[in-house]
């Protein structure tokens, strides 16, 4: 059997899917359009079904494209999703609103259960319901009690589905009304007056109001929301948030980078020499490295974002930023994807999905790559203490710290601005509204963070992994095969001129490393692109490192690390900043020059080098249409101002 | 006499009127916003925008311009 699990956001459903599935969750689409399918496996006394997560509605006409699809499959029997038997949870503690979704999906004339979840809260609140006058009120549906929260209510539930599926309901909730169309307004606006009348005739028998709720969490709120407490509040907790971040991901990460790193030495080593083993210790494993490094962050900040949502907290933070972020073509609920987008662009794109407006999702995801990311941190750094002089300012600021935080403030003042831009290019039927419950605080329950940062890393690990790994092959491919036999001429003439220099063995396989990049396939590119680069005063070999970054952009600094290493033909052993510094054109003039490092730097800003983010752009979007419009955009944005910079400076 | 939901002030319960024409009204509707619900308007975001609204026993934040669609008349405390 196929079984639909829907029901009002809030109210528990996804806690209802992990207590049934546990860990036998996957996620796919929907046939056709670009919403995510959870779907699982539940066993009953009847054996193995198939359980299918819906997005959260609160309706059956659809308000957005995410929701369409609980309309599409449910009114379609022939839709190869139709279920069987439909679950829709209801929050106990708010019945009236949740019986209108529940007394729809009735209508429809499907075997239903409804899950009155949520009833320790309810109880606390005085509302006490009568099942059995709502079985009476909706007849031929099953109706179980349960507390997710608390792991109650599971055999419940799937004793209910087995009943279920042997009954239909008896006649409707509102018999003189028929299932309007998507289109006709009218039509659901006269339903929804009769089915609020309808539900307000039976409220009072299936609802006793013991105690009326005392509105204490209001207190709570007002400081949440308060102009100064509000903001302050929301300040310290992201700094907290980064910190944890910055401080735990680090250790994690260089760990994994340390692993891999090996792991391709000791491979080379190992395996017999060839292609083959090249390809596995230059392409697979830094290819399958490069996606593993990110996992640490994606996890943290996805633990923390699934413990602010869990708690509430995070819908009146969108409550208290929506009117900053408006005028921008952006939703309050873009303040996590563009925060989190400090830290690191993927887990940023992928926690936009939580903006339902899908105009303002797009340009959030559009923009969020602006933001000075921690991958662009080692490339800023070199460069900042390569030609920003180590002085004060007004004799107290640090001129190398203000021109990084000048970096990170050019990334979100562009970001807000291009996403200004955005909004005024792209066009939109549908129109943004906000509509959204603030729910009860509630404790978090951590077997849910836990199953939301493991589908996270799950679905960042497959999907946007496949894309890495093929980038990563085919940049080796490049810098291992040249045109004809270019590679083999240069290197024996690189070990004829070590051996005329009387060089060692190390610095003579650096020399010939260097002759065969050089005449490699991405050497060549590098020298073919130098004419365009050269108006932001980068010659081939930062070329070449611009064009290996690409993957990611710290790789720019491991890139240049090896290109002057190998041309380096000297004995000594100097570091990456002293071989830049005395790094000449072929005139005699320092390549690194102030304008060349700022033109780099603000290369850096704006440029999107990581195909990772690319990868995870395409999966959220379903199509490859956005990450080349963003490849494009910002590709032009950084070179025309690196152009202008550099112009401006020499 | 009626009074557009975005001129209230918390802490002050009102009664809806009337959900005039526009794109969102269906999506009103079916969050409870129907003729003769008792509302109150809980807080304001700082600037004043949006509005976060008690109704049918929870509460829903909406923008100003959306609250501008919903009528609504004054209850008399005392009587409700």
């Amino acid at each position: 059997m196929k079984i639909a699990l829907v029901g009002n956001p809030n109210t528990g459903k996804s806690s209802i899917f992990n207590m049934l599935t546990g860990l036998r969750q996957h996620v796919g689409n929907f046939p056709g359009v670009t919403v995510d399918k959870r779907s699982g496996t539940i066993t009953t006394s009847t054996g193995s079904h198939e359980l299918i997560d819906f997005p959260g509605t609160y309706s059956l006409y659809p308000r957005s494209k995410d929701e369409q699809v609980v309309y599409d499959v449910l009114t379609d029997p022939k839709h190869e999703d139709f279920p069987d038997v439909v679950l829709v949870v209801a929050d106990a503690s708010n019945i009236e609103r949740n019986l209108f979704f529940f007394s729809q999906i009735f209508d429809l004339g499907l075997p239903s259960v409804l899950i009155l979840n949520m009833t320790d809260l309810a109880q606390r609140a005085g509302k006490i319901i009568d099942a059995e006058k709502l079985r009476t009120a909706f007849k031929g549906t099953v109706v179980v009690e349960t507390t997710a929260r608390a792991g109650i209510g599971k055999s419940r539930i799937l004793d209910a589905i087995v009943e279920a599926a042997k009954t239909r309901p008896e006649g409707r909730f509102i018999p003189e009304q028929n299932l309007c169309s998507i289109a006709d307004s009218n039509c659901q606006e006269v339903e929804a007056a009769m089915r609020y009348k309808k539900i307000g005739d039976i409220i009072g028998t299936v609802q006793r109001i013991e105690a009326r709720p005392k509105k204490e969490l209001n207190r709570i709120d007002k400081l949440l929301v308060h102009k100064v407490w509000g903001y302050l509040i929301f300040a310290a907790i992201l700094m907290t948030v980064f910190q944890f971040i910055y401080s735990f991901a680090a250790i994690p990460m260089d760990f994994i980078d340390g692993l891999f790193g090996n792991l391709s030495a000791w491979l080379q080593e190992t395996l017999p020499k060839g292609l083959f083993s090249d390809l596995i210790s230059q392409g697979v494993v830094p290819g399958v490295g490069g996606v593993v490094i990110f996992i640490p962050q994606i996890a943290l900040l996805f633990f923390f974002i699934a413990l602010l949502e869990e708690s509430g907290y995070l819908a009146r933070v969108v409550f208290i930023m929506d009117r900053l972020m408006r005028p921008l073509g952006l939703n309050g609920k873009s303040v996590v994807p563009l925060l989190s987008s400090v830290a690191c662009a993927i887990p940023g794109v992928m926690s936009a999905r939580a903006i339902s407006d899908w105009k303002e999702r797009l340009i959030t995801i559009m923009v969020a790559p602006l933001m000075s990311c921690s991958a662009r941190i080692p490339v800023y750094t070199l460069l900042i203490a390569l030609v920003i002089p180590k002085e004060k300012l007004f004799g107290f600021m640090n001129l190398q710290g203000l021109v990084l935080f000048g970096l990170y403030a050019l990334g979100l003042i562009s970001a807000l601005l291009i996403a200004w831009v955005m909004k005024l290019i792209i066009a939109s039927k549908e129109k943004g509204f906000l509509l959204l419950e603030l729910p009860g605080y509630k404790m978090p329950m951590w077997n849910n963070v836990g199953l939301t940062v493991w589908e996270k890393v799950k679905v960042f690990v497959v999907d946007a992994g496949k894309v890495i790994l093929a980038i990563s092959i085919i940049l080796w491919a490049m810098a291992t095969f040249g045109p004809g036999d270019r590679m083999e001429n240069a290197a024996s003439i690189a070990t004829e001129q070590a051996k005329s220099m009387n060089l060692s063995q190390e610095e003579t396989s650096r020399k010939v490393a260097a002759a065969e990049l050089e005449n490699s396939y991405i050497g060549i590119v590098g020298k073919t692109i130098e004419p365009l680069i050269k108006p932001l005063g980068y010659d081939w070999k930062v070329g070449i490192s611009l064009i290996t970054s690409f993957a990611a952009r710290e790789v720019f600094v491991g890139s240049l690390a090896t290109i002057y290493a190998v041309q380096d033909d000297g004995g000594e052993n100097r570091t990456l900043i002293d071989r830049m510094k005395a790094e000449k054109h072929p005139d005699g003039a320092p390549v690194y020059t102030l304008a060349m490092g700022l033109s780099l730097m603000i290369y850096y800003v704006f440029a999107m080098q990581c195909m990772s983010t690319l990868a995870v752009v395409k999966r959220e979007t379903k199509s490859w249409k956005w990450p080349l419009i963003q490849v494009l955009y910002m590709g032009i944005i950084a070179y025309i101002s690196a152009f202008a910079v550099f112009q401006f400076m020499s | 006499m009626s009074i557009k939901l975005s001129h209230i002030n918390p802490g002050t319960p009102v009664r809806i009127l009337h959900v005039s024409d526009s794109y969102l009204k269906p999506k009103l509707l079916e969050m409870g916003f129907i003729s003769g619900s008792v509302i109150d308007v809980l807080f304001k975001a700082p600037l004043g925008d949006p509005i976060a609204i008690d109704i049918k026993g929870y509460i829903l934040s909406l923008r100003l311009d959306e609250a501008a669609t919903i009528e609504v008349e004054l209850v008399n405390v005392e009587m409700s």
